[in-house]
């Protein structure tokens, strides 16, 4: 039987406002417990809610990135049930009228470039965490999360895979991060989703009845849970049964997804216009103003990169990761001059710099070794000061002890004499010695075969440990053996 | 002194003729004689109110006090108190002390006045007759076999009784007017948005609105200027420039138009009502206000559509009250579902476990269309009514309450009967527009009878100038309950137990 998976994602993406959503406490993770809980979070009697303009000027940055509309007004609802980490009694959410309609995400997979519609993006408050451990079978309950700001992102159901899903997940996490919306610490939860997974034939129009995996808060979570309930679906119709609307959990250790809560027993959330809260109004003044500070978007630098200085589509990918590693990427190659060398500082920003960065678990932001540094590091291998190969170890020094200024290269090369050799006296000489002691191979080369040259080029850059010019040396090699 | 009303003893404050410390001494003197008859105040603390009264006199002798300076008020214990109990007179927060000042209370302390205690009230404020209070009825200083109406009903016989010149109060749909109205004193809901709610134990979010409760327009004008405002922690609060509201209290009637609704004035009002209220309108067009008849041709909908809104908003603002954090928890339950039961069944009173319910039941799924989203097109109808009267007069007039004080039990067990008791005042809350009641006369058993005054959006100003200009001709606002009078007081001649009132 030919099956067709059906996925859409929602996204509760932490936005990385200092103050909470209604409220003026810290939004700071890892406070003790409840030492970031104010009397609005708390939800003392008589406190009320006040919308926090930094939380909107994040959803409508968010809007404008994704080409979403922007409602004039939209209405902040009360979604109520009791729980002992919810302070209120209610969450306050938008139900109705959200504050962003539609918008795409662009995303790539093996099987092709798909444009993913979101249905909408909304701002509601977080609630708190109940602590289950460590109270002898009582909860403890934390509310430094609770009235945190949350912009859940939610998808038309449009994915045909889980490797489609994780796509999205992942583009999605680098834009959010990108425009400065979230900070994407998957860990602490800033970044987590929702799958909504149904299974049909091949070619039915209808979709099947789906389940909705709450919390998946890691890529390999949400690749797993989705393969896994797919297969559970597909084998529970295939055996004759059928799929029940209910939520599930993800339980990574045993692999499998497993029932949270059915349809039958969902809560009636009674929501309503909060009352506390006018319609919350974004005219086309504030628009501009969140435009205007827009930064480039991942899409136009990398066309930007393809179109004016020739990257590769890999490249300009790689490099458009984040925005951090794209800002490294393009102040290096103002300080080596420019365009012409922005091929050769790709090359070294994804590869060298990627795989330090990744080898020691740093951001972008940490990297021990600056742009400026790279910058003055690359300069030398351009000038012909070093070749590729020595400028290797040199940033593996410069990694090492850091390296901030321009000139932190020319300090390395000058303290460990790494300058490269291209003075053809000093060549000269250590070519004569190596012709003299290597009769067989010149005499190889002399009947026409180049591997005995390249071994001639090896012998001269292993005597000048590395050093020699290999430009000079080929040079002078070849002209030595026609004497 | 004691009967002069807040203006006047702010006045003599100024002046030296009397300090801070000797008012507040004796109208506590005055509140232990008198509340255990009346039970209007739930807590006092008296040392606490003579040293803000200390700290009022050495103010005042710095030269720089305040118009309120030294006055002593006291607030309904819905307003947030700082180290205060503040129990919004219910079980669930019958401990609770406080950990901030409500707006209203920061004003006020700001002002220089001196709190003398807290007020009962029907439990979150739920209630037109004071009988909700988990803290035991007030009773009327006109007839203590009486209610003093609700859900303000301490703040208004506190006022009544003398036992202190003016109090806050807040008015959901009819709390202020209601009580006031039953108990011969003034009291003002301004419009919506002007009094912030920070700190304001929330009932039904879009309709509450603090105001004050006083013996006369003058001492209501008096004490709005301190609690009005801009405050942006309430996000309802409106961003309005600061306005004196005494600015028309020497208003001239002539040529104030005075509309009076046909449906204030059909059937339904009881007889003696009529007379004091036709009696004040006759009074009004003597003193130069061209009175006419409108139409709010949508009024009789606005207590169904109030028993809906009010209880929907109540449902879920009465949520936080689930024993986790603070205030009242069961004792032996058996898991959270049972704490969550408990807690509720025993902290809330019968009236507010009604609301919940009412207002759980009209948000449900499948319900909300029918009920709360028609509601809220009644809201919208009835908002239109009063625009299209605004535009033929200036304010309107009526009764306030369709009776005067009924007995205590009365009504209790029937609650559409009590519902009724608000017929007249529910509409202003749900238009958001500004209302006021002010004493018009005595009815069946020498009670006090309420004169409604209902003005367009941000007429305050204009609407204390009319009822000022009213009190300047008639001299119902000075009546004080038999037995009560100040004088007797003092002597200490077993005035506790208010006597029935004289018949007039």
């Amino acid at each position: 039987m030919d099956w067709e998976i059906v996925i859409g994602l929602e996204t509760h993406a932490q936005l990385s406002t200092h103050s909470k959503m209604f409220s003026g406490a810290s939004t700071a993770f890892g406070a003790p417990p409840n030492a970031q809980a104010c009397a609005i979070d708390i939800a003392l009697p008589g406190v009320l809610p006040v919308i926090n303009r930094a939380a909107v000027d994040r959803a409508v940055r968010f809007a404008l990135a994704v080409g979403g509309q922007i409602s004039p007004r939209s209405v902040f609802a009360r979604k109520n049930y009791f729980y002992p980490d919810l302070p209120k009694g209610y969450q306050i959410s938008q139900y109705e009228v959200p504050v962003v309609v539609g918008g795409s995400i662009r995303i790539e997979t093996a099987a092709g470039v798909k444009i993913v519609q979101l249905t909408r993006a909304h701002l509601e408050e977080d609630a708190g965490k109940s602590l289950h451990e460590d109270f002898h079978g009582a909860t403890g309950i934390d509310l430094n999360r609770a009235g945190t700001p949350l912009l859940e992102i939610v998808t038309e159901p449009q994915m045909s895979s889980a490797d489609e899903a994780v796509a999205y997940a992942r583009t999605l996490h680098a834009l959010v991060r990108w425009i400065d919306v979230c900070d994407g610490n998957m860990q602490e939860g800033s970044f987590r989703c929702d799958a909504n997974v149904s299974v049909r034939r091949r070619g039915d129009k209808r979709l099947g009845t789906r389940c909705e995996i709450k919390n998946l808060n890691s890529f390999r979570f949400l690749d797993q849970a989705i393969r896994h309930e797919a297969t559970r679906q597909i084998e529970l119709i295939e055996s004759g049964g059928r799929v029940v609307q209910e939520t599930r959990l993800y339980d990574p250790d045993r692999g499998e997804t497993r029932p949270m809560r059915s349809k039958e027993d969902a809560h009636d959330y009674r929501y309503f216009p909060d009352p506390d809260l006018p319609p919350l109004v974004i005219d086309a003044a504030w628009v501009e103003q969140v435009r205007a500070a827009l930064p480039e978007l991942p899409v136009a630098r990398r066309d930007r990169y393809e179109r004016e200085w020739a990257l590769s589509g890999y490249d300009a990918a790689t490099l458009t990761q984040s925005r951090e590693m794209a800002d490294y990427f393009e102040q290096v190659v103002a300080a080596v001059g420019g365009a012409a060398q922005a091929k050769l500082v790709a090359n070294w920003v994804s590869g060298e710099l990627a795989a330090a960065l990744n080898r020691d678990t740093l951001e972008m932001s940490d990297s021990r070794v600056s742009a400026l540094a790279l910058g003055g590091l690359l300069g030398r291998v351009i000038d012909g000061t070093i070749s590729g190969k020595i400028a290797k170890e040199v940033f593996d020094a410069m990694w090492s002890a850091g390296a901030v200024e321009s000139a932190a290269a020319d300090r390395i090369i000058a303290d460990k004499g790494l300058r490269q050799i291209s003075d053809s006296g000093a060549l000269e000489a250590i070519i004569a010695d190596i012709l003299r002691a290597n009769p067989g191979q010149v005499a190889e080369v002399r009947a026409g075969k180049e591997k005995a040259f390249n071994f001639l080029v090896g012998q001269a850059m292993k005597a000048t440990r590395g050093k020699g010019n290999p430009a000079a040396i080929n040079t002078l090699l070849r002209k030595a053996l026609a004497d | 002194m004691m009967d002069a009303g807040l203006g006047a003893m702010a006045r003599a404050l100024g002046r030296g003729e009397v300090s801070s410390v000797e008012l507040t001494r004796a109208l506590l003197a005055r509140i232990d004689q008198l509340n255990p008859g009346l039970n209007a105040f739930i807590s006092i603390d008296p040392e606490l109110s003579l040293a803000q009264a200390a700290a009022a006199d050495q103010r005042i002798a710095r030269g720089a006090a305040g118009p309120l300076t030294g006055v002593p008020i006291a607030h309904k214990d819905i307003f947030m108190t700082r180290g205060r109990r503040t129990t919004c007179g219910s079980r669930m927060l019958a401990d609770f002390v406080a950990p901030y000042d409500a707006h209203v209370v920061e004003q006020l302390d700001a002002a220089g006045a001196v709190t003398l205690g807290k007020l009962n009230m029907d439990e979150f404020a739920m209630g037109s007759s004071n009988e909700t209070s988990h803290f035991g009825p007030v009773r009327n200083p006109w007839d203590p076999s009486r209610v003093p109406g609700g859900s303000s009903g301490g703040s208004a016989a506190a006022v009544a009784a003398r036992m202190v010149p003016a109090a806050t109060a807040t008015d959901t749909g009819g709390s202020i007017r209601q009580p006031a109205a039953l108990c011969g004193v003034s009291g003002l809901k301004p419009t919506y948005g002007v009094v912030s709610r920070h700190g304001m134990i929330a009932y039904a979010s879009s309709l509450d609105q603090g105001g004050p409760i006083a013996r006369s327009a003058e001492d209501l004008a008096l004490l709005l200027n301190a609690m009005g405002g801009h405050d942006p922690r309430d996000s309802t609060s409106l961003e309005r420039p600061a306005e004196d509201y005494r600015r028309d209290l020497a208003l001239d009637l002539k040529g104030v138009r005075i509309g009076l609704p046909r449906q204030y004035f059909a059937d339904g009002m009881s007889p003696d009502v009529r007379v004091a209220v036709e009696a004040a309108v006759a009074q009004l067009q003597q003193l130069g206000a061209d009175c006419r008849e409108v139409d709010l041709p949508n009024m009789a909908l606005s207590l169904p559509a109030y028993y809906v809104i009010a209880p929907a908003e109540a449902s879920s603002n009465l949520s936080r009250y689930d024993g986790v954090r603070y205030g009242h928890r069961a004792s032996g339950y058996r898991d959270l579902l049972d704490m969550y039961q408990r807690t509720r069944a025993e902290g809330f009173g019968a009236e507010v476990r009604r609301r919940i319910l009412v207002g759980t039941f009209v948000l449900s799924h499948g319900y909300y269309d029918a009920y709360y989203l028609q509601a809220q097109r009644v809201r919208r109808l009835i908002a239109e009514d009063f625009r299209a009267a605004f535009a033929q007069c200036d304010l309107l007039a009526g009764p306030t309450s369709p009776s005067v004080a009924f007995a205590l039990g009365e009504r209790s067990t029937d609650p559409l009967q009590m519902y009724l008791s608000d017929i007249y005042t529910i509409a202003p809350n749900l238009a958001g527009l500004p209302a006021m009641s002010i004493p018009c006369g005595l009815g069946d058993g020498g009670l006090p009878v309420g004169l409604q005054l209902v003005g367009n959006y941000f007429s305050e100003a204009r609407m204390l100038g009319v009822a000022s200009a009213y009190q300047r001709a008639s001299d119902w606002h000075l009546r004080v309950p038999q037995g009560l009078a100040t004088r007797a007081a003092e002597a200490g001649d077993g005035a506790a137990q208010p006597a029935a009132t004289e018949r007039n």
